[in-house]
């Protein structure tokens, strides 16, 4: 039947169409990239270990990302610090403390959280977050990291719940049963059962928050304050790497160092989330082999 | 029959397929703004941030005069507009700052034609602080001082300012993404070419500056005058030591006399043509020249 | 869980401090991690009731319908509603057949061999790749390379490669609901792999497969970097209420991007409008998600195993 084999080839196409696309980002976004590593102006020692960014300066061009990386690092962490007790907590909760209904309705507030815009977590960042931080905050100008880093944890709270949620799950109910039949309460089957158990889960879930944090675009442009410095304090103002492309891409002739330079910026941050996953991937697959 | 469904969803499937490759001939016949009046043209107008609004407002207001043009406006800076041209990829680039002679060298090798420079209108850069802010004035210098790399001002009572109803000290820098030709313009004019010092809150468009510094009482910024709202105070600009301070006015901009006045202009690659042409000259003349005063700018006509 | 905790309390045989002490501590957890969870649904519940309330005056259906007027200070977003609802069905329109019949592929036909583990990594890092990198390969990949340039086409393409992970991973889900007794029962009446999969795994599953797609939808409207370098534009002039207005070589203002410029360009704006288009795109993003999960709630309720 050559209406089905020919099918079958399409369907068989389609799913090799994963690896061609994850292909193509890297080649396409390493290909514009790769030219500026011969340019003379241009050294890697440079481009990671300054802070001074001067892309378009007249007398003096340099590409430093120091501080853009010590700006995604220091928001992402601040990020975690927020949203990895509230989400862990929350999925420990959801999974094992709640009724059926209440359940049900938790999951579905987290998924409808996890839709909500990227841009307008910038707006809301910017407008009403910096507002807060001002007046109540004690902050010197209201878009800093500190803002950036609670867009961020409501952003990356769905995930760590949602998936942590499914690592406690996955503990099989037989642990559940022998802490029970050994006269444990909810909350030590909890923290000496399945923590333990489910940690692997649990640190993919962290992880994977992590991945959303560092990839995260629109929302800190508008609610860091773009700012090129090392923050000595959360309520500094910092620059990510993302937020850096994201401005600057447009401006860049095609084909110039500058714009390169920016696509190398790509590769990094390409690097950086495919590190993270990778080791996500690596420590789920942890998960299934016991 | 299940063998004929196999049949019947293969070939829906081939099909499918087959429209996913002629989609990109699925589009509308592309229209050049080569012809002129009358015929349906799409004039693509990319470039400065300082200049997007009152593009927009031409945009709007020309749709009444000529219904069958259409105008697509995009922000991002004088330099994106300026590197769309030199890419040939737009039809009229606007910028708040002078196309630099290599990058007119680079359109010239990219596509064979010049840019060509039209003057729509003049604008005052000004600098702003918050209004509950006590200074009414300042000098080039201390503006260099300020936002300049090598400056040493970093705290408002360097320049003897105490700002009331807050402890903090550290003078809060605004300024502009290096693809705005705001930010190069305050680069050439205040900085005297020189880079700025890090650490300044760069932000996406005119109006961003304008609300970041009313709603931060430690702070100054520059951005266009057509974009002072009440919150913040236009500070008088003195040029040099013994000179007076200038507020920026249309009148102080025209004289030259506030230091920190520039043109507004657009570019086309060639003599432009057609309705592209139509518009050009559309936009310096009365009806578009009113629609540029009304949003804050000076116009050119008033000379 | 404990035995004590059911029993009524004249029957409860032992009251040691110890057990007591055990019981405090059990629903002192138990308060905190539901005060965890509930910290959650405080924001969403704010944000979404202050948008709304700074939106008011501007909230209407003639809103939606109107052009932006008087330099967009004024007026309506209709040039960006209609330029997120093409981008939002182009977009889908692509991923959704090249996703599901890759899930159908990783699900049905593939074997565990080093291929197919790859192809697992690789729908994952696709997954979580900054929607800033998808901006660089869109405008590199679409925009010059293949010659697109700025339109609505290279837009829903970039789209269309970023929705496709999350649809491949809830299209496998689905599809591995499915028993696998009744590929089994249609393989011992002699059914083909694809024969079984047209005529029982895929419409038993599709109901998975349109939810997952639909959560999607939310994506595909709210992401700005992608379009922003690609094919949205700051003003596009198209008549009020015109569906048809875009074409696909044409750029096109959208709601996503639209928030943004009004938010940081457009000075004088009426004070609701920037709440308005907010509360417009979130909204339009969380009621279609939210008719998507109740679709598949009142799904699995009819599921019978």
């Amino acid at each position: 039947m050559v209406g089905e084999s020919v099918l079958e080839w399409i369907i068989r196409l389609s799913g090799i169409s994963a690896i061609i696309f994850v292909l193509a980002i890297f080649v396409f976004v390493f290909r514009e990239a790769a030219p500026v590593l011969s340019n003379k102006e241009f050294s890697l020692v440079e481009f990671f270990t300054s802070i001074a960014w001067y892309p378009t300066s007249e007398e003096n061009v340099r590409y430093g990302t120091l501080a853009l990386i010590a700006g995604t690092f220091s928001v992402t962490a601040l990020a975690m610090a927020l949203a990895v007790p509230f989400g862990l907590g929350a999925a420990i909760y959801v999974s094992e403390f709640c009724g059926p209904k209440t359940r049900e309705t938790l999951k579905i507030v987290i998924e409808l959280l996890a839709a909500v815009p990227s841009v307008v977590w910038g707006f809301i960042g910017l407008t009403v977050m910096s507002r807060l931080l001002v007046n109540y905050g004690n902050a010197p100008v209201g878009v800093n990291m500190l803002n950036g880093g609670i867009i961020l944890a409501l952003m990356a709270v769905p995930i760590i719940v949602s998936i942590g949620e499914d690592a406690l799950k996955a503990v099989p109910d037989s642990f559940r049963e022998a802490g029970i039949a050994l006269g444990a309460s909810r909350w030590q089957l909890v923290y000496r059962v399945l923590l333990p158990a489910a940690r692997n889960g649990l640190l993919a879930a962290v992880l994977l928050g992590i991945g959303r944090a560092v990839g995260e675009t629109m929302a800190v442009l508008m609610a860091t304050g773009h700012a090129v410095q090392i923050p000595h304090g959360i309520l500094d103002p910092i620059r990510t790497l993302t937020a850096n492309v994201a401005a600057e891409l447009g401006e860049a002739p095609a084909g110039s160092a500058h714009y390169r330079v920016l696509f190398m910026t790509g590769v990094l941050l390409f690097t950086i989330t495919f590190v993270v996953n990778l080791t996500a991937d690596f420590v789920i697959r942890g998960v299934k082999r016991k | 029959m299940i063998v004929s469904r196999a049949h019947f969803v293969g070939k829906v499937a081939l099909v499918w397929l087959l429209c996913l490759c002629l989609l990109p001939g699925c589009r509308k016949p592309v229209d050049g703004p080569a012809k002129g009046s009358g015929s349906p043209a799409t004039i693509q107008n990319k470039g400065s941030d300082t200049m997007v609004n009152v593009a927009q407002a031409w945009a709007e207001a020309y749709r009444s005069v000529h219904p069958e043009v259409n105008v697509e406006v995009s922000g991002g800076g004088s330099g994106v507009g300026i590197a769309a041209l030199l890419k040939g990829s737009v039809d009229i680039a606007n910028a708040s700052r002078n196309i630099k002679p290599q990058e007119a060298a680079q359109a010239h090798a990219n596509t064979g034609k010049e840019p060509v420079e039209f003057i729509v209108g003049f604008d005052a850069l000004a600098v702003f602080v918050h209004k509950d802010n006590p200074l009414e004035e300042i000098s080039i210098t201390q503006l260099a001082g300020i936002y300049g790399e090598r400056g040493t001002i970093t705290r408002w009572s360097d320049i003897g300012v105490k700002i009331p109803n807050t402890r903090h000290e550290k003078i809060i820098r605004i300024s502009r993404q290096s693809s705005s030709g705001t930010y190069e313009f305050f680069r050439e004019k205040v900085l005297n070419k020189k880079d700025f010092k890090l650490g300044s809150l760069d932000m996406n468009g005119s109006k961003e500056v304008v609300e970041l510094v009313s709603s931060t009482p430690t702070s100054i910024g520059y951005s266009g005058m057509g974009y002072a709202s009440p919150g913040v105070k236009m500070l008088k600009i003195q040029k040099e030591p013994g000179k007076p301070a200038v507020p920026p006015t249309s009148q102080t901009t025209l004289s030259k006399e506030y230091p920190i006045a520039r043109s507004l202009q657009v570019y086309t690659l060639g003599q432009p043509v057609g309705a592209v042409k139509e518009y050009i000259d559309w936009m310096m003349g009365p009806d578009g020249q009113r629609v540029l005063e009304e949003s804050g700018y000076v116009p050119v006509l008033s000379k | 869980m404990l035995a004590n905790e059911y029993a009524p309390d004249d029957m409860r045989f032992t009251q040691t401090p110890f057990g007591r002490r055990r019981e405090l501590t059990e629903r002192i957890a138990k308060s905190i991690f539901f005060l965890m969870a509930v910290a959650m649904i405080i924001p969403l519940v704010a944000i979404v009731g202050y948008l709304v309330l700074r939106a008011w005056p501007s909230l209407s259906l003639e809103f939606v319908l109107d052009v932006p007027r008087k330099g967009m200070t004024q007026g309506g977003i209709w040039p960006a509603f209609v330029g997120t609802v093409y981008l939002v069905v182009i977009s889908l329109a692509v991923s959704a057949p090249i996703g599901v019949m890759a899930a159908v592929y990783l699900n049905e036909y593939a074997k565990d061999n080093w291929l197919n583990r790859t192809i697992n990594l690789a729908v994952i890092n696709l997954a979580g790749v900054p929607s800033i990198v998808h901006a660089l390969f869109g405008l590199g990949a679409f925009v010059y390379a293949a010659r697109f340039g700025y339109s609505i086409l290279s837009a829903s393409l970039t789209l269309a490669i970023m929705t496709l992970p999350v649809i491949i991973a809830s299209t496998r889900e689905a599809l591995a609901s499915v028993p696998m007794s009744f590929r089994e029962a249609c393989w011992n009446v002699g059914a083909t792999r694809w024969q079984t999969i047209r005529a029982i795994v895929l419409p038993n599953s599709i109901s998975g497969i349109l939810t997952g797609v639909i959560l999607q939808v939310s994506r595909a409207a709210g992401e700005t970097a992608p379009i922003m370098f690609t094919g949205a534009v700051f003003f596009k002039a198209i008549e009020r209420g015109n569906l048809f207005a875009y074409s696909l070589n044409e750029q096109c203002m959208a709601l996503s991007m639209h928030l943004y410029t009004l938010t940081t360009q457009v000075p004088n704006v009426e004070d609701s409008i920037p709440y308005a288009t907010a509360v417009v795109l979130l909204g339009s993003v969380l009621v279609v998600n939210a008719t998507a999960i109740a679709f598949r709630v009142w799904l699995r309720a009819r599921k019978k195993w």
